[in-house]
């Protein structure tokens, strides 16, 4: 890593500080519902809507009928995202024609958003119609993401209450969490994307002239739509001219703003924020890697403040920044390292004082290598998905970094409260350990963790790995599986198993390598997603309920600490054991042998 | 225990059972209780089957090789049976000392619950609760029950191996007889209080060879978690076949993985060393209760043992000597230490109360008072009532003036002058009121109505006791001393033996509601206890330790009886509690982290055929594909052997403090378990081909 990739990550984590730091103070006040005086007229507005949806604020809820809530809730979304996508072409709002999406498609995307992972198995521009972006795609990019923190509030509630059966009411944290912390955040942030030249608008898409005519390969597509392949496996190429570009148009700046900070990284056109129109700058590009983290850094701290000793949210986000530190030297270093395939072909990929060097296939020019590994680390420590660049052509190493990122849970500061609740459920797994150790029955924030609590933590930590080993097992071996791969090899082993990691981790991101618009990956995935997001919320949220209902133990000093350096590397060598483990086989036959093959061929 | 015969750890009085335990353990229904090791199990089976294939020339791999594979893991299990046999075999000989004890017994049986009334023949398997026998000089006591008529000496040594025989009479808290104990003199009638097969010597032998254990509430979260992991690497060896198909495919080279392969992956990466050990750590964590002379009635109890945040410790017996002694000579104005020291010593002469024997002690020791020969002298002793509350001595002098010489507590002899016509100093009261204020016993002494000065009598704190409460502080334990002295006296005796906190005048109700309060806040409380008043107490607290010498009542409410009656025991249990569990934590770390090494002996080897380029990961350049598979397997057969020790003695508690304690565990069995093995599969793998098996 060079020194400029040095500061960009210094001034990164330091500004995200402070930046978080105040927001957790306002989600603790929101999770708390005590809010300052000037907020009279907003909870007046907050109890009539209350009123007249028929709920009562004050009244608890038990794990059972919040976890009932949240997934009805979450399931009426897929119906009314997938309703319209289907109905667009008769829907208003569409100034380019754009036909009713297939419904295999459909329902993935339907899912996709739903679950936060804004796995995109369509092209935005070419896909969707501005109602469907905005009534369907960006109102789940809210939904899902209150969705993930209020089940983070009501983990924390569950540690902090002392024998009580409520962990909260879900129609309250659900609309408190939308209206008085993604709304603000998202009005000021898409206003600050205007200002840098992000579009809004609803107009047709423009057709220009452009000055020179431009000539370019592309795979072709066989009558199924899926890439024809030689003899060999490599797709067949086909040349094209063309003199005229068509720009797409719409609401951009608006979706964007919650794109990146409800974690969901579902791109308004196809190739995200590597367009101009998402992510026109350097600066835009920086302050949308601050918004990715933003709130899940917040979490941490509203974390340490409401058990009442904030030395415990400092712990997480150590242990959080750790991993990420590492994980964008890695990134960096190996991209920064060149392709030496693209040096035998001639290609200057040293450093030198004139250009930064290194593998710049599929990176913007705008934000160069540095920028693209912090920004790909980043968008997938978090479970956003957003790029700026393409992770099929990182290096093998450095595209396995995003993969084990996700791979580890997507508990590297994590989606917005999916990241905190999957680094709590590893540090209840690391204190049941650590606490046998010392010789005391394990406890966390001064709760027992006892069998149903191991049997929550169990389903939740096994849900994810079963998904995408299996999910990549049925692939490689069904014909409808291996069609869709674009490169043979284990490259083509890497994007399958880069697909169920992203869709099973509720990431979104791709090695685009793969077709998976086909009806078979887009079931395939929407099972993978689904379970991957609620069959996790819900064993959480027993054990939010469980653990509420205990009393909290007195700490002594033969109490298991938990916010020293000791408990951080503990909770760390957990996350890396307990998380990787599972993926050490596949990824021997992925990225590392890729890697191998490269360098050092035999 | 009498026999309590400490046995090395791989007696071979020990051994050969276990070893054919071992065997009979390969029955499924047994292996089914235990998880993982059934996958190991069912491993086994597969892979010899696939053995049989091979051998009619249809192998994935040569016959011989598969075969390694299929006996080591065949061992892995008998090695985990063997483990737990020899944990049972253990304990089985400490309950088969006990049931030695259980010959027949011929009782009689009263027809009416009095002495005297006539009573028949009638063995003690047909006794029920609430019958009556009589137990006279040389019977042994049919079964536990409550001695409702009659004193006699008992020899307890069986069961609590003390020799000394007690004292065992109706009322009280000497009332309560155990089952299998002899009568040595005189008789007793006794009301049984069991059905026989409940009682004490039948639930400790029950309990002892593990036939009635339940797995613990954190033994059952522990086996979810190994589940747990079980599962997901069940998951990604099966899927690694398919992963593997696709890859020579793709590659074009090389040959799918075989089952045998994936066999010996899986079960190098699920937690078998825990697996195999837990059971063993379980009996073992009782065993070493017992062999501390506890009888524990519940595994739940020694795991909470090592939870325990206060411990309840009574004063008398616990933190001070059962009696106070003499420890200073205060005279009053006027009169020298040694006139009093002098007095003192004769009032005391016929006092045989500890108290009163400390007194002679002292002045002997102060003055050296020698003790007067008194038949030179007409003397009359005068015996502590409960009206006078006074004791003393009578002289009558050779010129016929009798001195009446007395020691009471202060009002006591104040009556006793001010009656005389004499009265009480007003510097004797002020020495008597500091004395008491110390947290010590003031003796007046007086010759008739002349006031001659105070004894004071002292608690004295056990030796070795103040060292233990810093330890138990820095193991996060609270200790309170519970008394029925006043604030003054505990207040003085609890800073002396430097416990944290004191309950004075203790009654029952004060003594559960300081329970219950500590329970609330959150913490676990443990407690000894020995009266039928302690019961309600001892029910509530969450270890409680009742002694043998105790009442029925206690024992049942206990849920540990100490057989040496010790109430310092406590310190034991806790320790030996947390052992259990630093036990499981530490082998269940190693277990984890030993995967990493695994991986880097089998992945390299198993797919080396398709892309040569992953050799580069065989970082302990293990010979052969075939030699590193074999050695990470014969590897992790033998570590459940060379921990089996580990297992039974339990990981050494230390008071460092947790995070200290902590830090050291996770060095030795976290980062241990991460290099351990690597050495130990290179040094199999050179013995391999050294010996030429591959």
């Amino acid at each position: 890593m060079n020194t400029q990739a040095w500061i960009q990550l210094v001034s990164y984590v330091g500004v995200l500080l402070v930046l978080s730091w105040p927001l957790g103070k306002w989600l603790v006040a929101v999770a708390d519902g005590r809010f300052p005086p000037w907020m009279a007229p907003f909870q007046s507005l907050e109890r009539g809507l209350y009123r007249l949806a028929g709920v009562t604020p004050e009244a608890g809820m038990g794990w059972r009928q919040y976890a009932i809530a949240l997934v009805v809730f979450n399931f009426l979304g897929v119906l009314a995202v997938y309703a319209l996508q289907r109905l667009q072409g008769v829907l208003p709002l569409n100034p380019q024609g754009m036909a009713a999406v297939t419904a295999d498609s459909s329902f993935n995307t339907a899912v996709s958003f739903v679950t936060n992972t804004n796995w995109q198995g369509y092209g935005g521009e070419g896909t969707m119609s501005y109602l469907t972006q905005m009534l369907a795609l960006a109102v789940q990019n809210f939904f899902s993401a209150a969705t993930g923190i209020v089940v983070v509030i009501a983990l924390v509630r569950g540690f902090v209450a002392r024998s009580s059966a409520s962990i909260g009411n879900f129609w309250v944290d659900v609309s408190r969490v939308t209206a008085y912390v993604l709304l603000p955040l998202s009005l000021v942030f898409a206003v600050f994307l205007v200002s840098q030249g992000v579009i809004q608008n609803f107009s047709p898409y423009k057709d220009v002239t452009t000055l020179e005519v431009n000539a370019y390969r592309q795979p072709r597509n066989g009558a199924d739509g899926q890439p024809q392949k030689d003899a060999n496996g490599n797709p067949v190429m086909e040349i094209r001219q063309t003199d005229k570009q068509t720009l797409a148009m719409g609401p951009v700046a608006s979706q964007e703003a919650i794109k990146m900070l409800g974690t969901n990284g579902g791109g308004f056109f196809n190739a995200n924020s590597a367009h101009p129109y998402e992510n026109p700058t350097p600066l835009t590009n920086f302050v949308q890697m601050l918004s990715i983290f933003l709130i899940p850094a917040a979490l941490v701290f509203m974390f340490g403040r409401m058990v009442g000793d904030p030395r415990q949210g400092w712990a997480v986000l150590a242990a959080m920044t750790a991993i990420f530190v590492v994980a964008v030297v890695v990134v960096t270093t190996q991209e920064q390292q060149g392709n030496p395939v693209l040096s035998a072909l001639g290609a200057d990929q040293a450093v030198s004082a004139t250009q930064p060097g290194g593998n710049m296939e599929g990176k913007e020019a705008r934000f160069g290598v540095a920028a693209t590994s912090l920004f790909a680390a980043i968008t997938t420590s978090a479970s956003c998905g957003a790029v700026d660049g393409m992770h099929d052509s990182f290096t093998p190493l450095g595209g396995a970094v995003p993969l084990v990122l996700m791979q580890l849970g997507e508990v590297v500061f994590g989606g917005v409260g999916t990241g905190l609740y999957g680094m709590l459920i590893f540090a209840i797994l690391a204190v049941f350990i650590a606490g046998l150790m010392i010789g005391r029955t394990p406890e966390y924030l001064g709760k027992k963790i006892e069998t149903y609590e191991m049997k929550m933590t169990s389903i939740a930590i096994l849900v994810t790995p079963i998904l995408v080993l299996a999910g990549a097992a049925i692939a490689v071996l069904a014909d409808a599986g291996k069609t869709g791969i674009a490169n043979p090899g284990a490259h083509g082993f890497s994007e399958i198993l880069y697909a169920f990691t992203s869709a099973g981790n509720n990431n979104g991101s791709a090695f685009a390598g793969l077709s998976a618009n086909s009806p078979f990956y887009n079931t395939m995935l929407a099972i993978a997603m689904w379970f991957g997001r609620f069959g996790v919320i819900v064993p959480v949220l027993a054990m939010a309920g469980s653990l509420a209902a205990k009393k909290r133990m007195a700490v002594t000093s033969g109490t298991l600490p938990t916010h020293g350096p000791l408990f951080v590397s503990l909770l760390i060598g957990t996350v890396l054991l307990v998380g990787l483990l599972n993926y050490v086989p596949a990824l021997a036959l992925g990225p590392v042998v890729e890697h191998l093959m490269l360098w050092h061929p035999k | 225990m009498t026999t309590a015969k400490t046995f090395s750890l791989f007696d071979p009085v020990l051994v050969k059972p276990a070893i054919a335990s071992a065997f009979g353990k390969l029955d499924p229904r047994v292996q089914w209780r235990n998880p993982v090791m059934f996958v190991v199990y069912i491993g086994s089976l597969l892979t010899t089957i696939v053995w049989v294939q091979a051998l009619g020339a249809q192998g994935e791999a040569p016959p011989g090789f598969i075969l390694a594979i299929a006996l080591s893991l065949w061992f892995t299990v008998l090695f985990a049976n063997f483990a737990e046999a020899l944990a049972e075999g253990r304990s089985k000989a400490q309950a088969s000392s006990l049931r030695s004890m259980k010959r027949k017994v011929i009782a009689k049986q009263l027809e009416k619950p009095l002495h005297g009334s006539s009573w028949h023949p009638q063995e003690a398997d047909e006794l029920r609760k609430g019958a009556v026998v009589l137990v006279e000089a040389g019977d042994v006591i049919p079964l536990d029950g409550e001695v409702i008529e009659g004193v006699a000496s008992v020899d307890e040594s069986a069961i609590t191996g003390e020799s000394a025989p007690v004292i065992r009479e109706s009322g009280g808290d000497f009332a309560s007889v155990t089952g299998g104990t002899r009568v040595l003199s005189d008789w007793l009638v006794v009301r049984v209080g069991v059905n026989p097969g409940e009682s004490f010597l039948d639930r400790m032998i029950a309990m002892v060879e593990g036939a009635k254990r339940q797995k613990t509430p954190n033994e059952i979260a522990l086996t979810i978690l190994l589940v747990a992991l079980t599962i997901v690497f069940l998951v990604v060896t099966v899927t690694l076949l398919p992963y593997s198909i696709f890859s020579v495919e793709a590659n074009k080279a090389g040959t799918p993985v075989s089952v045998t392969a994936l066999i010996a992956l899986l079960v190098c990466l699920i937690p078998t060393t825990i697996g195999a050990l837990l059971s063993a750590i379980g009996v073992a964590g009782m065993s070493r209760m017992m062999g501390a002379n506890v009888i524990a009635t519940s595994g739940r109890a020694v795991e909470a043992a090592g939870d325990v945040d206060v411990l309840l410790l009574d004063k008398t017996g616990t933190i001070t000597l059962g009696n106070r002694q003499a420890s200073a000579f205060v005279p009053a104005r006027g009169v020298s230490e040694r006139t009093l020291a002098d007095a003192a010593q004769f009032a005391s002469m016929a006092d045989e109360t500890p108290e009163g024997r400390s007194i002679a002690v002292l002045a002997k020791q102060t003055f050296d008072l020698r003790e007067r020969d008194l038949s030179s002298h007409k003397t009359t002793f005068v015996a502590f009532t409960a009206q006078t509350r006074m004791s003393g001595v009578d002289i009558e002098g050779d010129d016929g003036t009798v001195r009446a010489l007395r020691k009471g507590a202060g009002d006591a002899i104040r009556k006793h002058v001010e009656a005389l016509g004499g009265s009480f100093p007003v510097d004797v009261q002020n020495s008597t009121d500091d004395i008491a204020r110390k947290g010590s016993t003031p003796l007046v002494v007086c010759d008739g109505s002349w006031v001659l000065g105070v004894v004071e009598l002292k608690d004295i704190v056990k030796g070795g006791l103040k060292e233990r409460f810093p330890e138990l502080r820095r193991m996060g334990i609270k200790t309170v001393m519970i008394t029925g002295d006043n604030r003054l006296t505990a207040a003085a005796i609890a800073a002396e033996a430097g416990v944290d906190d004191f309950l004075a005048e203790a009654t029952p109700e004060a003594k559960l509601q300081m329970i219950r309060d500590y329970q609330a806040d959150g913490r676990l409380v443990a407690m000894t206890g020995d009266g039928t008043n302690d019961a309600p107490a001892l029910a509530q607290a969450d270890v409680a330790v009742a002694m043998n010498t105790g009442t029925q009542a206690a024992k049942e409410a206990g849920n540990m009886v100490d057989l040496d009656s010790n109430p310092t025991k406590l310190l034991e249990i806790v320790e030996t509690g947390k052992q259990l569990l630093m036990t499981r934590g530490s082998l269940t770390t190693f277990s984890i982290a030993n995967d990493v090494s695994k991986y880097f002996a089998i992945i390299p080897a198993m797919f080396v055929t398709t892309y040569p380029e992953l050799g580069a990961l065989n970082v302990m350049r293990l010979a052969t594909p075939s030699s590193a598979i074999l050695s990470a397997v014969i590897f992790n057969a033998i570590v459940i052997v060379f921990l089996i020790p580990l297992a039974l003695t339990g990981v050494r508690y230390r008071a460092i403090g947790a995070a200290a304690l902590l830090r050291r565990n996770v060095l030795i069995y976290g980062v241990g378990g991460l290099i351990v093995p690597f050495i130990g599969i290179k040094v199999l793998d050179l013995l391999l081909v050294a010996l030429h098996i591959v």
